[in-house]
C-alpha cells in the first residue's frame, strides 16, 4: 500500500523527518507512538501533502505510484485520508454540502458519475450511524461550534463517506471520552478490510485496546526507532519513552 | 391617415421592442457635451411633458453649481462631462459585430455561468434570432397581463412619465432630492430611461420583478432611473442588473433608485452588479456612482440586498429613510473587489420614528491589489426613542496586497437607542484551502465553497436562482486570487 523509504523532511528550514522508513501493506492496520514533538503529524502533513515542508530526500511509493509527484488534491482522489488533529471549521458551508463536493471531485476524477442526491443521502444515513453522528451534525457547518468529540467523529464520518485506501489517524483519540473512543474505534474497525490500510497516530497505550494494530512503530526524533508487534505499545505505557530515547542515544 | 412625427417615433420604438434590437440611426444620438441645449434635445427626443422638462433644466442648473465630491480611498480620473454622449440610441451594450469577435475569455465566464449559447449571443449582440427574442417578449408580455391584473404597474421609467405622470410627479425626487449630491443632481438633469414600479395598496406582487425581463425595451442608460412605490400594506420583491458580465462603453455610471413603502408596505430590492472591471491593469473598467435610498413609512420595511463585483470604481450606500414608526430598514452586502478595482461602498440608516430597527451585514472581500472599503453611517435622531441598530462588517482578504478599510459611523442623539457594531478582519486560512485539498478539492473549488460560506448570511437573502448565479460569480471573480 504504501513504501516510504529514508524520508527527510523540514519546515522553514528545520529537518522534522530525518531519514524515515515504513511499510505498510493493504489489510494492515499500523501504529505510530512517541513523544511530543517527535514528528508524527508533520509525517502525517508531508504524506497528505501540504505544501510547506520542503522534501529534502527519500521515496514514498503509494499503491505503484509516486506519492511526492502526485498534488494535494490528487493524493486524496487516489484514496490518501487524513484525519486531522485538529480539524478545520469552515464557517458557512455545511457538512453535507463539502462532503458531496469532495465525494463527486474524487469520482469525477476517476471518471464516474456524479452521485444523486437520493444515494448521497442514502450514504449519509448509513455513514453517520456507523460513528453515531447526530443527523443534526451533519448538516451544521463543517466543524464550527462542534465539540473537540464530535469533530474526531466527524473525521471518521468523513472517512467513511470517501471510503478512502490509506487512512492515517492523527491523534483521534486525543480529547475523546471512553465512550466516544469506543465509537470512532468501532467505525474505523468496522470500515477495515483486505483492500485497505490504516495509520493510527497515537501517544496513547488505550485507543489500541480497541483498535488492535499489526504492528507497533515509534517515532523519534524524526525516525522509526522501533518497530514491534502489539505488545510493545503496551510496554511503552509501562515504561513510557526514556529507554527508546536512551537506546537510540546509545548508537 | 397621418402620422405626426411623435406618434411615428413612438411605434418604430415599439418595433424595435418586438424585435429586440436597435439600428443606430445617427440622428439618435446627441453631440457629445452637456449644455442646456443637449437636455432639450433629450426631453424633445422622449416626448417629455413640459414638467419633465423643467425639472431636468432645475437640476441642470444646480449641478453646474456643484463640484465632483474625493474621497480618501477611491482614486480614478475624473470623467470630462464634456466628452460623454448624454442620448444615443436606447441599447447602450458594447455590440460585436459578429460571434468571433467575443472577448474568449468574456464567452468563457458565460460557459461558467451556465448561460446557454443562444443567451450568450444575445448578451453580446451577435444573435438576432428572431424567434428567441420573440419569445422572451412573449414571455414579458404574458409577464405584464399577469401583473396589470392586480393594478401593477411595471414598466420603462418613459413610459411611466408618459402614462402616469401623477405617480412620477408625486414621487420622483422624494427620497433623492436634486440638490442630494453631484452624481444624483446630473442623474436628474440628463437620465434617460430606467424603470418605474407601483403595487397599489394590499397587493403583494407574486412575482419577483425582474429588469431583465424588460431588457430589450431600453437597455440600461448610462444615467439610470429606478423609481419603486409600494402603496399601503403591499409587498414587493425587486431585482437588478444580471451575473452576466456587462460590457459598456460608458465609463460613467451614475443611476439614482429610489424607494417608497408607505405604512405597512414591504420592498425587497436586490441586486447582482457585473459591470466590467476593467482589465488585468485595471484599465478601462466602468465608474459606477450610484444613489439608491428608501424611504419607510410607519411599520414598513425596507431591504437592500447587493452582490458587487465588478466596476473599476464603486461608490454607492444604498440608504434607508426610517421616517415610520416600528419601521425596518436592512442592508446585506457583498463587495468583492479583485486586481486593481476600488469599491467604497456601504449604507445609511437614518432613524427619524420611534422603535425603529436597522441591521446591517456587510461582507467584503479583496483580491489582488484590490481595495475595499465600508464606510456606514447609523444617526438616530432626537426623537428615535428606543432605535435598534446591528451591525457586522467582516473584512476577507485573499493576498497581502490588498486592502479593507471600515469606517462605521454614529450619530445618536437619543439616548434609548441600542447600537451594536461588530467587527472582523481575517485572511483567507491556509488551513481551511489545505483541509479541503485533502478531500480531494481543487483549489478553486475550495475557494468557492469558502467565500460562500463566507457571505452566506447574504446571499441568503437573494431569492434562490439569484443566489445561485451569485455564487457561481463570486467563484469567477476571485479564480487564481489566493497569495
Ligand atoms: N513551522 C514550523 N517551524 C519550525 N518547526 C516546526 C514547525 N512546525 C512544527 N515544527 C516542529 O516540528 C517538530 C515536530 O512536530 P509534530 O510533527 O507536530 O510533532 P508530533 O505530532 O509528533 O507531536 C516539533 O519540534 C515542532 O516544534
Ligand atoms: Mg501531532
Amino acid at each position: 500500500m504504501i513504501t516510504i523509504k529514508n524520508l527527510h523532511a523540514s519546515i522553514d528550514g528545520k529537518e522534522i523527518l530525518k531519514g524515515l522508513n515504513l511499510e505498510v501493506k493493504a489489510g494492515e492496520v499500523h501504529a505510530i507512538m512517541g513523544p511530543n514533538g517527535a514528528g508524527k503529524s508533520t509525517l502525517a502533513s508531508v504524506l497528505a501533502g501540504r505544501e510547506e515542508y520542503e522534501i529534502t530526500e527519500g521515496s514514498v511509493d503509494f499503491d505503484g505510484q509516486d506519492l511526492l509527484e502526485l498534488s494535494t488534491e490528487d493524493r486524496a482522489r487516489e484514496g490518501l485520508f487524513l484525519a486531522f488533529q485538529y480539524p478545520i471549521e469552515i464557517p458557512g458551508v455545511s457538512n453535507i454540502n463539502f462532503l458531496r463536493t469532495s465525494l463527486n471531485e474524487i469520482r469525477d476524477y476517476k471518471g464516474e458519475e456524479q452521485i444523486s442526491a437520493k444515494d448521497f443521502m442514502a450514504l449519509v444515513r448509513e455513514k453517520s450511524a456507523l460513528v453515531e453522528l447526530d443527523a443534526k451534525l451533519a448538516s451544521r457547518s463543517v466543524n464550527e461550534g462542534f465539540s473537540g468529540g464530535e469533530k474526531k467523529r466527524n473525521e471518521i464520518f468523513q472517512m467513511a463517506m470517501l471510503n478512502p485506501k490509506l487512512s492515517i489517524l492523527d491523534e483521534t483519540d486525543s480529547g475523546l471520552d471512553i465512550d466516544a473512543l469506543r465509537i470512532v474505534a468501532n467505525g474505523v474497525n468496522k470500515l477495515k478490510s483486505p483492500e485497505n490500510a490504516t495509520i493510527v497516530i497515537t501517544h496513547y497505550q488505550r485507543l489500541l485496546d480497541y483498535i488492535v494494530p499489526d504492528v507497533v512503530h515509534v517515532l523519534y526524533n524524526g525516525k522509526i526507532v522501533k518497530s514491534g508487534p502489539k505488545e510493545l505499545a503496551l510496554e511503552l505505557e509501562e515504561k513510557g519513552y526514556d529507554w527508546i530515547k536512551a537506546e537510540v542515544d546509545a548508537q | 391617415m397621418g402620422y405626426t412625427e411623435n406618434e411615428l417615433a413612438k411605434d418604430l420604438e415599439n418595433q424595435e421592442y418586438k424585435f429586440g434590437f436597435v439600428t443606430n440611426i445617427d440622428s439618435d444620438k446627441a453631440p457629445k457635451g452637456l449644455d442646456e441645449s443637449i437636455i432639450r434635445f433629450i426631453s424633445a427626443k422622449k416626448n417629455e411633458p413640459e414638467w419633465m422638462l423643467e425639472y431636468r433644466l432645475k437640476a441642470f442648473s444646480i449641478w453646474k453649481e456643484m463640484v465632483e465630491p474625493s474621497w480618501a480611498h477611491v482614486h480614478y480620473e475624473k470623467p470630462d462631462f464634456q466628452e460623454i454622449t448624454y442620448y444615443s440610441a436606447p441599447k447602450q451594450t458594447k455590440k460585436y459585430e459578429s460571434w468571433d469577435d467575443v472577448d474568449p475569455e468574456m464567452k468563457a465566464t458565460m460557459a461558467k455561468l451556465g448561460i446557454s449559447l443562444e443567451e450568450q449571443q444575445r448578451l453580446t449582440g451577435t444573435n438576432v434570432a428572431v424567434d428567441f427574442v420573440m419569445d422572451s417578449v412573449s414571455v414579458a408580455t404574458s409577464f405584464k397581463a399577469k401583473l396589470a391584473e392586480l393594478g401593477i404597474i411595471f414598466c420603462s421609467f418613459s413610459e411611466a412619465v408618459q402614462e402616469h405622470p401623477e405617480l412620477v410627479r408625486k414621487y420622483m425626487g422624494s427620497v433623492v432630492p436634486m440638490t442630494d449630491n453631484f452624481y444624483a443632481a446630473l442623474n436628474c438633469a440628463v437620465f434617460t430611461d430606467g424603470s418605474f414600479c407601483y403595487i397599489p395598496k394590499g397587493v403583494k406582487c407574486p412575482m419577483e420583478l425582474s429588469t431583465y425581463f424588460r431588457i430589450n425595451e431600453g437597455g440600461t442608460g448610462q444615467f439610470e432611473r429606478t423609481l419603486v412605490v409600494a402603496d399601503q400594506g403591499s409587498y414587493v420583491s425587486y431585482l437588478e442588473g444580471c451575473t452576466a458580465p456587462q460590457r459598456d462603453e460608458n465609463q460613467l455610471h451614475a443611476a439614482v433608485v429610489e424607494l417608497i413603502a408607505l405604512d405597512d408596505a414591504e420592498i425587497k430590492y436586490s441586486t447582482v452588479q457585473n459591470w466590467y472591471p476593467g482589465d488585468k491593469e485595471g484599465k478601462g473598467g466602468v465608474f459606477n456612482f450610484v444613489t439608491k435610498r428608501g424611504m419607510c413609512e410607519r411599520n414598513a420595511k425596507i431591504s437592500w440586498t447587493q452582490v458587487e463585483t465588478g466596476s473599476a470604481v464603486t461608490w454607492k450606500y444604498p440608504s434607508c429613510i426610517l421616517k415610520g414608526d416600528n419601521s425596518v430598514g436592512e442592508f446585506y452586502s457583498v463587495a468583492v473587489t479583485n486586481n486593481f478595482q476600488q469599491a467604497d461602498t456601504g449604507t445609511k440608516m437614518v432613524h427619524l420614528g420611534r422603535n425603529t430597527k436597522s441591521t446591517i451585514i456587510s461582507k467584503g472581500i479583496s483580491a489582488g491589489k484590490s481595495q475595499n472599503s465600508y464606510r456606514g453611517l447609523v444617526q438616530i435622531h432626537k426623537n428615535a426613542s428606543n432605535a435598534r441598530n446591528f451591525s457586522q462588517c467582516d473584512s476577507l482578504l485573499m493576498t497581502d496586497e490588498c486592502g479593507a478599510h471600515t469606517f462605521p459611523y454614529i450619530e445618536c442623539k437619543n439616548s434609548s437607542a441600542k447600537i451594536e457594531h461588530e467587527a472582523t478582519t481575517s485572511k483567507i486560512g491556509e488551513d481551511q484551502i489545505f483541509y479541503c485539498l485533502q478531500r480531494g478539492i481543487s483549489e478553486e473549488k475550495a475557494i468557492s465553497l469558502i467565500v460562500n460560506g463566507y457571505c452566506k448570511e447574504v446571499l441568503n437573502q437573494l431569492p434562490m436562482e439569484f443566489a445561485v448565479e451569485a455564487q457561481k460569480l463570486l467563484a469567477i471573480s476571485l479564480e487564481g486570487s489566493v497569495g
